[in-house]
């Protein structure tokens, strides 16, 4: 029987876990987080994929994986490890009333009361107006949702969207009565407020931002797969550079579910579903395109505003250096427990540097855990 | 529901909330950054690392991956 691992249980990890224990594999499935559903349902998963949930599957949750050497034996391993939010470094948001969008909506799944709140929802992307639709029907105040992408593209990509009648009717739903506004974005956040891009200084008791999503491929290098402009190498099959790793996800739900079904389920019975994979992927092409980032965006981060959460370090101690190596060895900028992934992001953006790589162990941990682990 | 404290001020959440949930119904801030910052949860997904919390006397726990528990003493600096 064919073990398989699958690392991550949110859409397209669900998705894998089902389809390769539906095709008769013996299945593990680990994640980091308390509850399945990844991070975009978080536990609540909908009611027609709660099918994903095959008692045959061996779960378990809350697991953080260091290094290579921790994980269970398998023949093949699903990583479905998702994304997080792109954080731009703008003054003010550091201070504890900034929070990422999906990051609020996060908090408030986990049970933070929002009603009566006065929230600003600002940066870029269409999970913009999916997590100002979630906050306020949990009772919050949506004052403004600003998107930085200029009018005309969302104009367009609106236009387009009669050919998914589906996501039309989604978009219209989330968006109705919220005061969406584009070519607008956050330029610098104070106590009890924020200031946007041609609406002034908002007050408000949560400014929820973020600029778009950056694949979680750390595991995936750790476990020697390629990865290219941030993205984790796969062929037609989701198999990685290692032949038995796969990855799967990292977009939207649909081609998460199309990807993650098309890893379970491997070559032959996956071949069914590529043609909804290309259609699923062309979309999220679409939305990268109508959401990409203007340069205007770089400078928002001035001299003094801090760019490394971790170890406070100001946009100016980066200056004199050219790569992100030599950043992190004169000014410790990456350096801190989060490892780089906030503001290796930022600075891939800022200053075009690409990732540093990536060692174990994969996050902080214990010395005693350390210990166990054998490479 | 789960009673438990944040820095000695007894709370109850209901079953579910997570620590980082049960820390911001009390105050905003939950660690010292570096050089003295107030800083509070970011991406909420247990990257950032900015939630860190004691808890039960462990120093530097994730606390928007935790979920509450019957008696838990959450302490911030």
């Amino acid at each position: 029987m064919t073990r398989t691992l699958v690392i991550g249980g949110g859409p397209a990890g669900l998705a894998a876990a089902w389809a390769a224990a539906q095709s008769g594999q013996a299945v593990t499935l680990l994640d980091d987080n308390p509850a399945l559903g990844g991070q975009i349902w978080r536990g609540q998963i909908p009611a027609r994929y709660r099918r994903f949930l095959d008692p045959r599957i061996t779960v378990q949750t809350g697991v953080q994986i260091h290094s290579a050497s921790q994980l269970p034996p398998a023949d093949r391993i699903i990583l479905a490890t998702g994304t997080r939010e792109l954080f731009l470094p703008f003054p003010g948001w550091t201070l504890p009333h900034v929070l990422g969008a999906g990051g609020l909506q996060a908090l408030v799944k986990g049970g933070l009361p929002i009603a009566g709140k006065r929230i600003v929802v600002a940066g870029s992307g269409p999970l913009l107006l999916a997590v100002a639709a979630y906050l306020r029907r949990r009772g919050a105040k949506i004052l403004l949702v600003a998107e930085q992408a200029p009018y005309p593209r969302i104009a367009a990509f609106t236009r387009g969207l009669w050919r998914h009648p589906a996501k039309l009717l989604e978009a219209a739903q989330l968006g109705f009565g919220l005061r969406y506004r584009p070519d607008s974005w956050p330029l610098r956040a104070d106590p009890g407020s924020v200031t946007l891009q041609g609406h002034g200084v908002i007050p408000c008791d949560y400014l929820a931002c973020g600029f778009g999503l950056v694949v979680n491929t750390e595991l995936a290098e750790l476990l020697g797969c390629r990865v290219e402009n941030e993205r984790v190498l796969t062929d037609p099959d989701q198999r990685t550079t290692v032949p038995h790793i796969f990855f799967a996800g990292a977009g939207s739900v649909d081609r998460s579910l199309l990807e993650g079904q098309i890893a379970g389920f491997g070559p032959e019975r996956g071949r069914a579903l590529h043609a909804a994979r290309a259609a699923a992927v062309a979309f999220d092409r679409r939305i990268d395109e109508t959401f990409a980032l203007r340069p205007e965006l770089s400078s928002l981060t001035t001299p003094d505003t801090i760019v490394c959460r971790c170890e406070d370090v100001p946009f100016r101690a980066i200056w004199p250096h050219r790569d992100w190596r030599s950043a992190k060895l004169q000014t410790r900028c990456g350096m801190g427990p989060c490892q780089g992934r906030i503001c290796g992001p930022a600075l891939a953006h800022l200053c075009g540097w690409p990732a540093a790589s990536v060692r174990p162990p994969l996050f902080p941990t214990r010395l005693e855990n350390l210990l166990d682990l054998r490479d | 529901m789960i009673p438990l404290t944040v820095n000695g001020q007894p709370l109850t959440v209901p079953p579910g909330t997570t620590v980082a949930a049960a820390v911001m119904r009390v105050q905003p801030a939950f660690r010292r950054s570096v050089t003295g910052e107030s800083r509070g949860p970011l991406c909420g997904m247990g990257i950032c690392m900015e939630c860190r919390v004691t808890l039960n006397g462990h120093p530097h726990e994730r606390s928007c991956q935790l979920l509450c528990a019957p008696g838990m003493e959450i302490t911030t600096p």
